[in-house]
């Protein structure tokens, strides 16, 4: 079983996921740099957070045309669980693998803090040992993590369950306070908060057992007893 | 073939909220009392050059770039092309 954990240049919270997927759940994980493909016996794809290519022209938009994009669109179609956070996430929307935007905060601001997101579908791969509506601490760090869709694609959204977390009360001015949707199938998940920064108690001063349950959800999923 | 400046304006679509513009309008514009403005809307500006056989092949072309490439977001951008001689 192993985890692809795929860096761009400007990625900076690849380290953080590959020490949290092996260290802490004890998962085979490998990097793969984008230029390249991936491999065939790959179980689940992570893009992590950071700043790829400077965010230049909009935060995800250059990386979501890298080679690797074609392999990670294909295991999309196939079923297997891919999570893109803050960065990733936004890479995924550019890449038209999730639905809606990412827009600069409210505030203009570059929010840095700690939220608290509600489960809102406990049935994709990175959310099903979490319970419904249950409340997850954990810490936000973008610039434009505004998600927005229109109406037309909100009534969408709720229809199919692809609001995947809210935030408890307004942050950023998200459409619906969303902070995390999927694809209609589920197996593609973003969201703009950080769980490999949240899921040991040494770094999270609240409660570090949901984040965790973000990774015992994929554990869960891909088949390993941790 | 001729050389064509073609200038791309992305911005939001009418009715998302532009905070950088709607800051610049109440917290610089307006204070400095120039009550005739009413409205500040941000944007950004890429421009392109190209050798093409005229005006309107330029902006095809351009537009089909800003298409394929997703330079603007379909689902929050407006792009407004236009073509000038280089």
């Amino acid at each position: 079983m192993k985890v692809g954990v795929i860096v761009f240049p400007g990625s900076n919270c690849d380290r953080d996921m590959y020490h949290v997927l092996t260290d802490v759940f004890k998962l085979n994980a490998e990097y793969f740099w984008h230029e390249k493909g991936l491999p065939k016996n790959i179980d689940a794809v992570i893009l992590p957070g950071g700043f790829s290519y400077g965010d230049r022209l909009r935060s995800g938009a250059i990386a979501a045309h890298s080679p690797i994009i074609k392999d990670v669109r294909k295991m999309a179609e196939k079923g297997i669980p891919i999570l893109g956070v803050c960065n990733g996430f936004q890479i995924l929307v550019e890449a038209g693998l999730l639905p809606g935007a990412l827009l600069k905060n409210t505030s203009l601001n570059f929010m840095c803090k700690w939220t608290n997101l509600i489960v809102e579908n406990n049935t994709t791969p990175f959310t099903n040992k979490l319970k419904l509506h249950q409340k997850i601490p954990i810490p936000i760090a973008n610039g434009e993590g505004r998600y927005y869709v229109d109406d037309e694609t909100l009534k969408k959204l709720k229809k199919k369950n692809q609001i995947v977390f809210r935030y408890s009360e307004v942050v950023n001015g998200s459409s619906d306070k969303i902070a995390g949707v999927c694809n209609e199938d589920g197996n593609v998940v973003g969201m703009m908060p950080h769980p490999e920064r949240a899921a040991e108690s040494e770094i999270n001063p609240i409660d570090n057992k949901p984040s965790s349950l973000i990774f015992e959800s994929l554990l869960n999923t891909i088949g390993v007893k941790n | 073939m001729a050389t064509f400046d073609v200038h791309v304006i992305i911005e939001n679509k009418p009715g998302i909220s532009d905070p950088e513009g709607e800051t610049i309008l109440n917290d610089l514009v307006l204070k400095g009392t120039h009550s005739v403005i009413s409205k500040i809307k941000t944007a950004k500006m890429l421009k392109f050059t190209i050798k093409e056989k005229d005006k309107k092949s330029a902006k095809t072309k351009v537009q089909e770039i800003c298409d394929e490439l997703r330079i603007y977001n379909p689902m929050v951008s407006k792009v407004t092309i236009d073509v000038f001689d280089a």
